[in-house]
């Protein structure tokens, strides 16, 4: 088999695996845009402050040690215990829900009517804040996150296409990992939207929130359930992210690479976020491959947004999408 | 007392259809222009100019630009980052290949190929809209900054990537490059920011404006009663991209000087825009300035509490102001969608019945 080809294969391959991560957090885009018609900007920022959370919980640091420190000229930054990582993933979580409360209480109550527009304006107002709240009550340094998941190259797919193809492709067994582990999430999520109660009233008020409210739905129970399945969704981009490069602002950019998955694979649809966000995947990683060479590097900052945007003249629902149907 | 309009009695309809119908108005409006043209240039010095007056004025334009496109024709833009660059880029470009030709046509050139690049990257708003545009104009950010950090063409292949200004005059005065002196960049810019902002208001409220906001309101009927969506939405984009422009070669010819694409117009500068259109209020002139004033003054004085009186640390200082910004956005659309010209209009509301209010 000729070089170039192989190559390609293993970019393509790469490129699958940083697929699953967008798709992990176009995954909880999708859940909120169902349930409440709200695009949400700061889930990008929400994985972010789960994985600083974690991080923060994990090795103890003091919340606000910075700006405490700052106001009484202490100087105090550690609790000086560490925690297991199943506490303070089970910690991250309560916290997530608390946000997910806090948010439906102070925010999006409030907004209830508004244009779809304005309550997108809410969201990044939120990821703003959001992002400010994360720095100054972790520390806004590069942190390193380790919940226990083995990385670098994986050996077994190493052996076995060095013995198919005669080249050991490289791929970080963290990847496959996080392969693994959402599509765990997304069999838990579609059990749970079938066949619990909770679920189904999830499903009812996607469907039609004036029915869903007058057969006795709390519509306020639905949207803190579903920010918070948010923001455990968040919160598992926000590990397998972290535990790739390091928890750092450029998670929640690299978070917004989910806008154009969303736009490929539709927004109300949970199959279609993953399957666009490994085609974004393959596709920005075969494209930086085959014509970075030619047209500059770094395509990938911007070929999923192209990509979207050609996409979005011919198909604006998406591939998986329900269509768009304007009544005056 | 001084200020209604009982007693103003309006004899011609040019008058009636006058851009400021109250009298007290006209007169604030004039002194204020009076004030920014004759008394604030003995006064101002590098410090002011550089830290407060030159970016608001600049960064003024660019929010008016912006509200033209999301407060007037509803259409929501996260593009405005790189519309700046696309100015930035442009004037650079031009006055380094024509050094004879005057830097205000060049500047208005600049603004008409930004205005060219929005068209382009507006068309897709006729087949959606909503955040599906705001993802498509993403493509347009992020496509653009790449274009300019990556093709040495465009930045004349310079070793470190930065383009810089070389110095032009204007009126027989340095107003870019290193000579330049604080007062003739300020009447530069104000003299950029006053025509400007004169064109959106008169824009906004003739034909082109009144389409706009048909548009905006629902586009579907407005279609029907005889809008073409095509023509409003583009020329929308074109207007507000000129704007952008304009505002973009300001910053770097005037402003800053020396810039890189993707460290001074990134994302975090069109979200910058988008905060001060909706802090000071979306659909309005003045609160493009008044948006524009507070997120350039708040920083500044957040700083100034902070690091210099508090002796914090910088970073905890500016950390603190991207949360306090967050915020802000949200009490503003919790409790005042319409920003501060809407607060504006209520202290004027009450001016009008003092000291009688009943």
């Amino acid at each position: 088999m000729p070089e170039t080809l192989l190559f390609a294969m293993e970019a393509a391959i790469n490129g699958l695996a940083a697929g699953v991560m967008y798709a992990l957090v176009a995954l909880g885009f999708v859940l909120i845009f169902k349930a409440s018609g709200i695009f949400n900007f700061s889930q990008g920022v929400m994985a972010l402050f789960a994985a600083l959370t974690l991080v923060g919980l994990q090795t103890g640091q003091i919340p606000f040690s910075h700006l405490i420190n700052a106001i009484f000229g202490t100087r105090m930054h550690h609790f000086g215990f560490t925690l297991p990582t199943f506490v303070a993933i089970a910690g991250t979580v309560l916290v997530m829900i608390a946000f997910a409360w806090l948010v439906e209480r102070l925010i999006f109550r409030h907004l209830v009517n508004q244009e779809p527009i304005i309550l997108f304006m809410a969201t990044i107002g939120l990821a703003y804040f959001l992002e400010g709240l994360g720095d100054i009550m972790w520390g806004a340094e590069v942190k390193r996150l380790d919940v226990g998941l083995p990385q670098g190259m994986s050996g077994p797919i190493d052996d076995l296409t060095f013995a198919w193809f005669g080249y050991g492709f490289f791929v970080d067994s963290l990847e496959i990992w996080a392969a693994a582990i959402a599509g765990l999430l997304v069999i838990t999520l579609v059990i749970f939207s079938q066949y619990t109660k909770q679920g189904r009233a999830l499903r009812a008020v996607a469907d039609d929130h004036q029915a869903a409210l007058s057969v006795g739905i709390s519509l306020r129970f639905i949207w803190v359930l579903v920010w918070s399945l948010a923001g455990i969704v968040a919160l598992v981009a926000g590990i397998m992210w972290g535990a790739k490069s390091g928890v750092q602002f450029s998670l929640s950019l690299i978070a917004l690479k989910a806008l154009p998955v969303l736009i490929l694979g539709g927004f109300t649809s949970i199959p279609g976020a993953i399957i666009g966000g490994l085609i974004i995947g393959v596709g920005e990683k075969l494209f930086d491959f085959l014509l970075g060479p030619i047209v500059g590097s770094a395509t990938e900052n911007w070929f999923a947004y192209m990509l979207a945007l050609v996409f979005l003249l011919f198909r604006p629902q998406g591939l998986f999408g329900e269509k768009i149907i304007e009544r005056v | 007392m001084i200020y209604r309009e009982a007693g103003d009695f309006k004899t011609s309809y040019a008058a009636d259809n006058q851009t400021f119908p109250i009298r007290g108005d006209r007169v604030a409006y004039y002194l204020v222009i009076a004030f920014a043209f004759l008394v604030v240039p003995f006064f101002i010095n590098d410090y002011w100019a550089n830290s407060i007056v030159l970016p608001f004025l600049i960064y003024a334009i660019a929010a008016l630009g912006l509200n033209i496109l999301i407060g007037y024709c509803g259409q929501l833009s996260l593009g405005s980052g790189a519309f700046m660059a696309v100015g930035a880029y442009a004037t650079f470009k031009l006055t380094v290949a024509f050094p004879g030709m005057s830097i205000v046509f060049v500047i208005l050139l600049a603004g008409l190929v930004t205005a060219a690049v929005g068209v382009l990257f507006g068309l897709p708003s006729l087949r959606i809209k909503g955040f599906y545009l705001a993802v498509a104009t993403l493509a347009a950010q992020f496509f653009l900054i790449w274009l300019f950090t990556q093709q040495p063409w465009f930045y004349n292949n310079s070793p470190t990537g930065m383009i810089s200004m070389p110095t032009r005059e204007f009126l027989g005065y340095p107003v870019t490059g290193a000579r330049a002196s604080a007062v003739s960049m300020y009447l530069f810019c104000l003299m950029f920011a006053v025509a400007l902002a004169w064109l959106a208001r008169n824009l906004t409220r003739g034909t082109m404006g009144r389409k706009w906001m048909a548009i905006r309101d629902m586009d579907i009927a407005a279609e029907i009663i005889g809008v073409n969506p095509m023509l409003a939405k583009l020329s929308a984009f074109a207007v507000s991209s000129f704007f952008i422009g304009v505002a973009g070669a300001l910053l770097f010819g005037v402003y800053l000087g020396a810039v890189e694409a993707g460290e001074a117009f990134g994302i975090d500068k069109s979200f910058l825009i988008l905060f001060m259109v909706i802090i000071g209020g979306l659909g309005s002139i003045l609160g493009s300035f008044l948006g524009a004033a507070f997120l350039i003054v708040g920083p500044v004085l957040l700083k100034l509490l902070l690091v210099n009186q508090l002796g914090w640390p910088s970073d905890l200082a500016a950390h603190l102001e991207i949360m306090i910004v967050g915020a802000l956005i949200l009490v503003v659309l919790i409790l005042e969608p319409h920003g501060m010209t809407a607060l504006w209009r209520t202290i004027k509301e009450k001016l009008r019945l003092w000291p009688f209010p009943h």
